[in-house]
């Protein structure tokens, strides 16, 4: 099972980076450090129907952390959300899947993001309106740790543990660095676990890469039912790309070169022929094994 | 005005389950009825607006229709990238109930003085601006954005105007209303300025300036139809607004003057607060007669520029 997971993380990584390479711009950063918890959520935990992407009782997912979408777009791609071709169309004019989460232009976005702190806000609002339509559906959110700087998150939070919402479970990919340095340079965030306790949150504190460990957080969301769930994950960022991890640089919006491209599918295993389609564009005409 | 609005959407509320009130710490006793036999749908929300409207998008998203009801300068200046992406980017089903627009909070200060909200919110792709006058204008259009698609600002003034608009002249967004044909002069209103135009054309009647008035409950959409013949046929055309002259309604028809739609010797002039952050608090009737909104500084400006000119 685990196995399985992380050959479609492994996949979706190069799938992001391959994007980003093309596009000539992106956030490499933050996609890869969630890729493994995108993963579960898409294969593992949500309930919807990539072929009816407006069903009223799916899951819904906002990726508050909007800059990491091209992770989201790949994981996406690779349940059966979108054509493998779109893929190719990341970034570009008047194609479905831009810079940001875009709503009404890529099918299973369900709000538009981008400016931080707003999609956890939505999230909240999601997971009340469910509730008082009495439609079962859980609602998910991930934020990002230079995101939980913002009032909003605070204001949101407050709301969500008052009015008891424990069908809302939020991620936070806690990599630790924003886009100029770590956290703790700029605006500490610490102690994260406790200051959502304090503010009446269930807080399930885990390695964001173990799948293991993402499962055993998401079944402690599940079995809870008195409070909102935060699921704080501690991640690396650019995660499997040995030059990227824990470097601010890579945060975005970067370009990538020829060289970074190949020396990041190196470090995820792949054989020359398929960087070799990665690097022409030809991946996107036929799954990857 | 304010308590009609309010009044009104707790009424809606009763009719439609999905109509929801989301409250900014705006004082206890606000709908108290309402809370009372609706808790449900009844939320007070601290004082904590930003992430408010993106909530109020989310319960849109879910099939609510939430009335939000906080302080116009919180609402539009605090929550300005909230609503432009949250709710009109989506064109959610938002309505903002914007207490104190114009210089109805002149004893709070500039803090509190939404001299600034038309033209923040018409900037806005799918935003309607709808500005009305008196309670019973209020009441219908609040009806009426029940069956309206896409987000709606809701301009409230301080209450206790006059009563003058007119149930037959009927109600739509982006209807004007035409209250006097025009003679020599023009005047549009949007808001309370409706009431302090019409007291100004009986001033310039006593000095024999014909003018007309065209009110505009909706400052957008604009009803262009309505305001282009009107344009063309008046020499003097003056706008009305409690509202900067940057980008409200005074902005509004110059665009369309400037595009064309004008007297071929017609002049315009935009009468509303100047660039400035309203000096000096006092009551609302005191700060809009030191920026020229009150009846006589409006008949005196006018009549001093058509004999200029």
């Amino acid at each position: 099972m685990t196995k399985e997971l992380e050959g479609l993380a492994r996949k979706a990584r190069i799938y992001a980076l391959t994007m980003i390479y093309h596009a000539g711009s992106g956030h490499p950063g933050g996609a890869l450090s969630a890729m493994d918890l995108l993963c579960h959520l898409y294969f593992r935990e949500m309930d919807y129907d990539p072929a009816d992407p407006g069903r009223p009782d799916r899951d819904r997912f906002i990726l508050s952390k909007g800059h990491a979408c091209a992770g989201q777009y790949a994981v996406g791609c690779l349940a059966g959300c979108l054509p493998l071709a779109e893929l190719g169309g990341f970034r570009k004019l008047g194609r479905k899947l831009q810079g940001h989460p875009h709503v009404g232009a890529t099918p299973f976005v369900e709000t538009s993001t981008g400016s931080l702190g707003q999609g956890f806000s939505v999230a909240v609002g999601t997971a009340l309106g469910l509730r008082h339509r009495k439609i079962e559906a859980r609602t998910y959110a991930m934020i990002g740790d230079g995101e939980i700087q913002e009032g909003e998150i605070w204001e949101g939070a407050m709301f969500a543990a008052h009015h008891r919402l424990h069908r809302l479970c939020v991620v936070l990919d806690y990599n630790k660095l924003q886009s100029d340095d770590l956290n703790r340079n700029i605006m500490g965030v610490e102690p994260v676990a406790n200051k959502f306790r304090a503010f009446g949150w269930r807080v399930e504190e885990i390695d964001g890469h173990q799948f293991d460990a993402i499962e055993g957080a998401f079944g402690g969301f599940n079995r809870e039912t008195g409070r909102p769930t935060l699921i704080l994950a501690h991640t690396t960022k650019g995660k499997g790309v040995h030059y990227m991890e824990d470097r601010p640089h890579w945060h975005g919006s970067v370009k990538m070169t020829e060289d970074n491209l190949r020396q990041a599918l190196t470090d995820l295993n792949c054989n020359p022929e398929t960087i070799g389609k990665c690097r022409d564009g030809t991946i996107w005409e036929e799954s990857l094994d | 005005m304010r308590k009609r609005g309010l009044e009104t959407v707790y009424r809606l509320a009763k009719e439609h389950p999905n109509v929801v009130y989301i409250g900014s710490d705006v004082g206890k006793g606000t709908l108290a009825q309402f809370q009372e036999e609706m808790p449900e749908r009844f939320f007070v929300e601290g004082i904590a607006e930003a992430y408010v409207i993106g909530m109020a998008a989310g319960l849109a998203m879910s099939g609510k229709m939430p009335f939000v009801n906080t302080i116009a300068t919180f609402l539009t200046r605090r929550c300005y990238d909230q609503i432009a992406v949250d709710v009109c980017l989506g064109n959610y089903d938002v309505r903002l109930y914007a207490n104190g627009g114009g210089l109805v909070y002149a004893p709070l200060g500039p803090t509190h003085q939404s001299i600034d909200d038309i033209a923040l919110m018409r900037a806005l792709p799918n935003m309607t601006v709808f500005c009305p006058c008196d309670a019973d204008e209020m009441e219908r259009g609040i009806r009426a954005s029940y069956d309206h698609k896409g987000p709606v600002y809701i301009r409230v003034a301080r209450g206790g105007d006059p009563i003058v608009s007119k149930a037959e002249a009927g109600f739509a967004f982006g209807k004007a209303l035409v209250f006097k044909q025009p003679g020599d002069l023009l005047l549009i209103s949007t808001g309370i300025t409706c009431q302090i135009s019409l007291k100004v054309i009986e001033a310039l009647a006593e000095r024999g300036i014909s003018a007309g008035l065209c009110h505009l409950p909706t400052v957008k959409p604009l009803d262009r139809d309505t305001l282009e013949p009107l344009l063309r046929q008046s020499r003097f055309v003056a706008t009305v607004e409690e509202h900067s002259v940057i980008g409200g309604l005074g902005g509004a028809v110059a665009q369309l003057i400037a595009e064309g739609a004008r007297h071929p010797a017609g002049k315009f002039k935009s009468i509303g607060i100047p660039d400035v952050f309203p000096q000096g608090y006092g009551r609302q009737e005191n700060l809009l007669a030191r920026y020229g909104l009150d009846v006589d500084s409006v008949t005196q400006t006018v009549t001093a520029w058509m004999e200029q000119t």
